[in-house]
């Protein structure tokens, strides 16, 4: 099965860019938003939805399938796809 | 201004109060180019690992090095982004650990939504 993930992020955060190294290492597919990029009601839109799994808004949040993981955490980030592909 | 600059002059600023630059000089220079980038964009230093309200009022706490930086280095060694470190992290006398956001909630809600 597919992951389904997901990665709110800022163009300039450095915790995003290892983050995104990361997923393009293990060949992930993912879609990502670089909220600092948007901005009026596209960018209020996504901050909500990004408070529904992170109330204090920080970057990277990431969501891989149910499971929301904040900041750059390789190794939970690694058991989340892994744990999935083993499904 | 040129990152290089940039690099100089924060280093003769910071070090003598006991903030360095991370040893990952790669890290650094990616760090020191957002934040000229946050400069550009806001007028502010706005730290580049955390969305910016783009209102220097509202952002005040988060502009580099921030209010947070201080008691996160005492704590972890590092700031929240990495960008500043302490001498004993960059010589690996103290272990590298997640820097979790210091930043009260209710500020980041107050200043984004």
């Amino acid at each position: 099965m597919d992951n389904n993930v997901k990665l709110y992020a800022l163009s300039t955060c450095i915790h995003c860019k290892h983050t995104k190294e990361l997923l393009d290492e293990k060949g992930i597919n993912y879609d990502y938003t670089y909220v600092d990029t948007l901005s009026g009601d596209e960018k209020k839109d996504i901050l909500e939805e990004v408070k529904q799994y992170n109330p204090k808004l920080s970057f990277p949040t990431l969501l891989i399938n149910e499971q929301c993981i904040v900041g750059f955490k390789k190794q939970e980030i690694e058991e989340a796809l892994q744990g999935n592909a083993s499904k | 201004m040129q990152v290089n600059e940039f690099y100089e002059k924060l280093k003769k600023i910071q070090e003598p109060k006991g903030y360095f630059f991370n040893k990952d000089q790669d890290m650094v220079m990616d760090l020191l180019e957002s934040l000229l980038i946050n400069k550009e964009r806001y007028g502010y230093t706005s730290c580049p690992c955390r969305l910016s309200a783009g209102q220097y009022e509202l952002d005040k706490d988060i502009i580099c090095p921030c209010v947070y930086s201080g008691p996160d280095i005492k704590e972890y060694g590092s700031c929240y982004c990495g960008l500043y470190v302490s001498r004993e992290w960059n010589e690996g006398k103290i272990p590298h650990v997640f820097v979790p956001e210091r930043r009260p909630e209710e500020k980041i809600i107050a200043s984004l939504i």
